[in-house]
């Protein structure tokens, strides 16, 4: 399972990649739109989860952008606006209620992935 | 007194101690003081110089009138009696021309001339001839008089034989009209007196015929008087001697207790004062030829009394007037002073209530914002911690100190604490889609109540709904009524010890568009100054009790964003009172600032 990351908080999507990576799940995270649809030309990811509001362009555009072109990809949102407006506008997008809200505990985030990702 | 207070209005007793917009835009008081004031003197003033003016003008009018009939009635008094003692005088002058000295010496025919007299003119009581040395030389009538000696009499002397010289045979210049004496008869009468001088061409050789007169009937005539006003007519002579009898001022021959008015040709009407004090309009006129005055006295309070009613009447009425004008001008102006000042009242309690709005509405963005930017250090404080742990859970070197695994934890745990507020300010202040449904009220409340019952049996705590059937379901947002319930519960069980009594009651608002909901509770109450902030987030009383002070903020703007509006009432130490009223019909576009609070 690889997992792409993409915040404009580098400390966060650093720290949860590394977080990440030690249970097992390969990732690569970036902090803004650009470089992570440039990642997604290059490499293959099974998830993305996305930070809601990126500067230049919100997280559900950038999803669109990248279903374009790797269609059949997951996505998680991750919003640090714990508002139901913004878990609407994430579940219409996503399709299921996949949205976490900032500050998330790592178990919560590993269920999520397995949720989606179960066998 | 009661009543008073009752129906007092409310500006009375206003006490503006608000400043800025919140101050009452008017004194009341003042407002209404002038307002009375201002329209009373408009109102009365007009009204009041009228009254007097016309109080004026009529009594002079009155007056006036009242010396015009006066002088009317003395004139015509004037002219009969005048002509009546004319009429005795012309009548004697004609017996002395019609008859030669030698038959008026004649007793017989003297006798005839006095009975002709009486069947014609009547009244006549004697007759008699006087020579010129003044000795009554003949006479008819009931007493012994011939050769009585009248020569000292007054009379005799005031027809002026001495003034022979001047003397010319004018019969009104030599008659004499006398004053009215009692004489030998002992009742009142008056004598005429006519002399004929110059029988044989000898001036000095004059006779009298001299005739008496009872004054019966110049009494009948002054009574015959129609005097008005308690009056009273008769003759006195210029020395003031009643020479008629009068009806207040005594009898014949007695004194007049009035001044002999002045002299004058005409008649004349003046107002004065009788001896008794009494206002009296005096008319008067000197009759020419005698020695009487004819006075008409009328008593003035008696001529005035027409007009005394009439004022009376008029001064009821206005009087009357003066009240009614009062009544209405005090109550007018107190029901639209009142209804200023209810006005002004409205005007500050929605800028109260928009005030409210505004600083809510601002708490919210301001809540939102902080909340969000503090999610994301939060994260990442989460994050690192999380790392931490992970080292040390991952890596086999750091295992072997389980104290800084608990410090970890205690960094994560108070991250989630964080997060709990950040998540509950962004609740307060979201702008959400709302899904909108027919809802029953008694479901969601025993939904509500489901997860509440263990709780308050655990603390002997009775929950009581009376929520009628009659309800209809009504449209609203299930998921915020129900959070509201719970919001609202969990505060009354906050609010009580164990054992205390909770109420639900339901019931349809007094204008049949909405349902009223109250939730009361039997707890510690509110003080006053907390109910105003009650609403604003982080306002607690628990703190330190695991209070965030966001649960009532919560429920106002969930009410809020329903189109409800929530109203709270409650005692220290005897409990708390909300009281939710919902729309039957939800409202189109989301009610902003229509929540209102009241203590």
């Amino acid at each position: 399972m690889r997992v792409l990351l993409v915040d404009d908080e580098e400390e966060l999507v650093s720290t949860l990649a590394e977080r990440l990576a030690m249970r097992g799940i390969e990732t690569a995270w970036v902090t803004d739109y650009r470089s992570a649809l440039a990642l997604v030309e290059k490499e293959q990811f099974d998830i993305a989860l996305l930070d809601v509001r990126l500067p230049e362009m919100n997280g559900l555009e950038l999803k669109r952008l990248i279903e374009a072109k790797r269609p059949g990809m997951k996505f998680i949102f991750l919003t640090g606006h714990g508002s139901e407006e913004d878990f609407k506008a994430c579940s219409a997008e996503s399709g299921q209620e996949y949205y976490l809200i900032k500050p998330v505990q790592i178990e919560v985030v590993m269920a999520k992935l397995n949720e989606i990702f179960r066998p | 007194m009661r009543f008073f207070q009752r129906y007092k209005p409310g500006f009375l007793d206003h006490h503006d101690q608000a400043s800025g917009i919140y101050k009452s835009l008017f004194n009341f008081r003042l407002l209404w003081r002038q307002s009375i004031a201002i329209t009373l003197v408009v109102a009365l003033l007009p009204l009041l110089v009228l009254a007097l003016i016309d109080y004026r003008i009529s009594k002079q009018a009155m007056e006036s009138e009242i010396l015009l009939r006066t002088a009317r009635l003395v004139s015509n008094a004037r002219r009969t009696l005048t002509s009546y003692l004319d009429e005795r005088k012309f009548a004697l002058n004609f017996l002395i021309l019609d008859n030669s000295y030698d038959q008026l010496f004649d007793e017989q025919r003297l006798t005839l001339l006095l009975d002709n007299l009486k069947s014609g003119l009547g009244d006549w009581s004697e007759l008699g001839v006087i020579d010129h040395s003044g000795i009554q030389r003949n006479y008819a009538g009931p007493h012994p008089l011939k050769d009585m000696d009248y020569s000292h009499q007054d009379w005799y002397k005031n027809l002026n034989y001495s003034d022979a010289d001047s003397y010319q045979d004018r019969i009104a210049m030599r008659s004499n009209i006398s004053e009215v004496f009692l004489g030998f008869r002992n009742t009142p009468h008056l004598v005429i007196s006519v002399l004929h001088s110059n029988p044989f061409g000898l001036d000095w050789l004059h006779y009298i015929l001299r005739a008496s007169l009872d004054i019966d009937r110049i009494v009948t005539i002054l009574s015959q008087l129609e005097v008005s006003g308690e009056g009273d007519a008769f003759l006195i002579n210029q020395k003031g001697i009643l020479q008629t009898p009068s009806r207040h001022y005594g009898g014949v021959l007695e004194k007049l207790p009035l001044a002999v008015p002045q002299f004058s040709d005409h008649t004349q009407v003046i107002e004065s004062t009788d001896h008794l004090g009494h206002q009296v309009v005096i008319g008067y006129a000197y009759i020419t030829g005698t020695p009487f005055i004819l006075m008409v006295v009328k008593q003035k309070h008696q001529l005035m009394k027409p007009w005394y009613d009439t004022g009376a009447q008029i001064l009821i009425f206005l009087i009357g007037s003066i009240l009614v004008i009062l009544v209405v001008v005090i109550g007018i102006s107190t029901y639209l002073v009142n209804s200023i000042y209810q006005a002004d009242q409205k005007r500050v309690a929605t800028l109260h209530q928009v005030e409210y709005a505004n600083k809510m509405a601002s708490i919210g963005r301001l809540s939102a914002g902080v909340a969000h930017e503090i999610n994301n250090p939060l994260a990442i404080i989460n994050e690192k911690a999380g790392l931490i742990k992970d080292l040390f859970t991952f890596r086999h070197e750091y295992q072997g100190d389980p104290r800084l695994i608990g410090l970890i934890d205690s960094i994560i745990n108070a991250v989630e604490r964080c997060a709990t507020i950040t998540r509950q300010l962004l609740n307060f202040a979201r702008n959400i889609q709302v899904s909108v449904q027919k809802v029953n009220l008694k479901q969601i409340v025993n939904d509500v109540l489901e997860f509440q019952i263990k709780e308050a049996g655990y603390r002997r705590i009775t929950i009581a709904v009376d929520i009628p059937d009659e309800i209809p379901e009504f449209d609203s947002d299930r998921g915020k009524l129900q959070q509201v319930f719970i919001n609202l519960v969990n505060n009354a069980f906050a609010a009580m010890q164990d054992g205390g009594k909770i109420e639900i009651k339901g019931r349809m608002a007094d204008n049949n568009r909405g349902i009223v909901v109250t939730v009361s509770d039997t707890g510690c109450g509110i003080p006053p100054e907390n109910i105003e902030k009650i609403f604003e987030p982080f306002f607690t009383t628990k703190s330190g009790k695991g209070g965030t002070g966001l649960g009532l903020s919560i429920t106002y703007g969930l009410v809020k964003e329903i189109g409800g509006s929530i109203n709270i009432d409650s005692a220290v130490g005897q409990g708390t009172l909300f009281s939710i009223t919902l729309p039957l019909i939800y409202p189109a576009t989301k009610g902003e600032a229509d929540a209102s609070i009241t203590g």
